[in-house]
């Protein structure tokens, strides 16, 4: 059976954290009733004229830069041509021949090794509005538009061909997504659409040096849909192909129930889009020293982050990687690390207790109710053997469903750790006049029995005796009796 | 040389109905049209920059600043069809 290597490239749109629009001063706030955020530039009304908002060139750039790409000297908007009630011009204003920026890369880990995949070009265009439609677009008698998104700046980021398997475009997207963020360009939120990605994707037998057909993947809305669309959509190319058969250069889009890619009804000779220089804009001859300012105040980025965290507070790769994911972590970490030197210990946490419960949650860090201050303060109170480590994994869980101080919750629950030797010796005595059968099994030797005792002292303290305490009083009594 | 089927082509892209006589006529006068650029060939432009745009301009753009936005009655004052604050389209898949 044929071996084949799977090709993906992406197309990423990002919505810029504007206050207005790209070309023209509405509102660029998520929501609001339906055209409501909307004037007659956007509208597309006769006689207007649009004008480039300044804060979307330099966030672009600003966004160019963080992705190591070139930024043009000479860029010009064009018109993308098509019918699609989802914009009221019946064009798009974008780049076409002359984007902003080209020739960037951004690495990714996998399997332990850094892999560039490389960024072919970065251009700006306008939003387009939301079509709303009865049940689903198949079935909708018609369709209702909404034009508030309408004119919301975007930057289309183009990869190269780079990535191999459906793993490497998630670890891209994931990257990108972080990088973007951390520069503050965009809030990237795929729940939001302020982050958007399409697949384009082909199988070819490996070792061969052309590319197959390729066909684009639509609507995968998170990172685990990406994953899962390419996977499905690399398997049906290899049986296609295996069968005898051709892949159709086509658009799909992921239905998520289902777990399959579907074809879109191809909108014939759609994709002619008869591309022209945007009459109504002027060129764009980007300063030199501009562009060196932006890139002086661009931020710490995640790889320089993850490796400071290696070096400076000494963090397994794994745990850096992770910390930096999303400036927000990073954040967090850091705001602990400055009340509570053990970083092992936060990262720990983070990584464990932290993010199991913001997943099951379904939350980001942003809402998390524990602030590092409450975090720190309950290391320090396992540091001051005030709750045991297992204790504070119940405390933890009350922070994180309320909000409350550790201390409160330690006090109100009666958490506080015994650590009185009298008390903890009156309790191993009755335990071991309670389990006269095992403690004979340990003597004779039976180690496991030990295990036993201890589970025992603990449950009768209901886990709140030091658990070193209980270890050293049950094993001197075992060998004084 | 533009055909027949070039004007059927981007006719149908511009969402446009031609009758055959119109697409006769159009044809012939695309080709009319063409035919006069054709005289641009004749002038030697090696040493011409590509023309993105006819002004003499650059840099044009304005500050990020959030202005007024037209009433809804007057947003939809020309949809040929609404619901509600929604303008009603045929769907289009």
């Amino acid at each position: 059976m044929t071996d084949y290597e799977t090709i993906i490239g992406l197309e990423v749109h990002v919505e810029l954290k504007t206050k207005s629009k790209i070309f023209c001063p509405s509102t660029t706030e998520f929501g609001g009733d339906p055209n409501t955020h909307v004037c007659p530039v956007c509208l597309g009304l006769p006689g207007v004229l649009p004008v480039l908002n300044k804060k979307v060139l330099e966030y672009a750039i600003r966004a160019a830069l963080a992705l190591n790409c070139e930024i043009a000297e000479y860029s010009k908007f064009d018109r993308k041509n098509y019918y699609y009630p989802d914009l009221p011009k019946n064009y798009q204003i974008s780049q076409y021949d002359l984007p902003l920026a080209r020739n960037g890369y951004l690495n990714i880990e996998v399997n332990g090794q850094t892999k560039r995949i490389g960024i072919t070009r970065i251009h700006m265009e306008e939003d387009a509005g939301k079509l709303i439609h009865q049940g689903t677009i198949a079935t909708s008698p018609y369709s209702l538009v909404d034009y508030n998104r309408t004119g919301v700046p975007l930057i289309e980021i183009v990869s190269e061909p780079d990535m191999r398997s459906p793993e490497e475009a998630r670890a891209y997207l994931e990257k990108l997504k972080a990088i973007i963020q951390y520069t503050g360009v965009s809030d990237c939120k795929m729940e939001e659409g302020s982050l958007r990605c399409d697949a384009n994707v082909s199988v070819r037998p490996r070792g061969s040096r052309e590319f197959g057909t390729k066909t684009e993947i639509k609507n995968m809305n998170s990172f685990k849909a990406l994953q899962r669309a390419l996977a499905y959509e690399v398997e049906r190319q290899i049986a296609v192909l295996q069968e005898g058969g051709r892949i159709v250069q086509e658009t799909r889009t992921w239905d998520e129930n289902k777990g399959i890619t579907l074809p879109m009804r191809s909108k014939e000779e759609a994709h002619d889009y008869r591309y022209f220089p945007e009459p109504d804009l002027v060129p764009l001859v980007i300063d030199r020293q501009w562009v060196e300012e932006i890139r002086a105040t661009l931020p710490e980025l995640p790889d320089e982050r993850r490796n400071r965290y290696i070096k400076h507070y000494d963090l397994p790769a794994y745990d850096a990687t992770v910390l930096t994911a999303t400036k927000e972590m990073a954040d967090y970490f850091e705001e602990c690390v400055a009340l509570y030197p053990n970083a092992k210990a936060v990262s720990n946490w983070m990584m464990g207790d932290l993010s199991r419960l913001l997943n099951a949650h379904n939350m980001d860090i942003t809402r998390c109710k524990v602030s590092p201050r409450q975090l720190t303060d309950m290391l320090k109170l396992m540091d001051r053997g005030t709750i045991s480590g297992k204790i504070a994994k119940t405390v933890f869980e009350e922070m994180f469903a309320t909000g409350k101080d550790p201390e409160q919750i330690v006090q109100e629950k009666g958490l506080v750790q015994i650590t009185d030797e009298g008390a903890i010796a009156a309790v191993v005595e009755e335990v071991l006049a309670g389990n006269a059968k095992v403690v004979e099994d340990y003597l004779k030797g039976k180690d496991r029995a030990f295990g036993f005792l201890v589970g025992q002292v603990m449950k009768a303290t209901r886990g709140k005796a030091n658990p070193e305490l209980v270890n050293r009083l049950l094993k001197e009594k075992l060998h004084s009796s | 040389m533009i055909t027949i089927k070039d004007v059927e082509h981007v006719a149908l892209l511009a969402r446009l109905e031609l009758s055959d006589e119109e697409k006769q006529m159009y044809t012939k006068q695309l080709n009319a049209i063409l035919e006069y650029a054709q005289m641009l060939n004749e002038l030697n432009t090696d040493d011409i920059p590509p023309t993105a745009h006819v002004l003499p301009l650059k840099n044009v753009w304005r500050e990020d600043e959030v202005g007024e936005h037209l009433p809804p009655e007057e947003v939809l004052a020309n949809a040929p069809e609404r619901e509600g604050q929604f303008f009603k389209v045929p769907r289009i898949v």
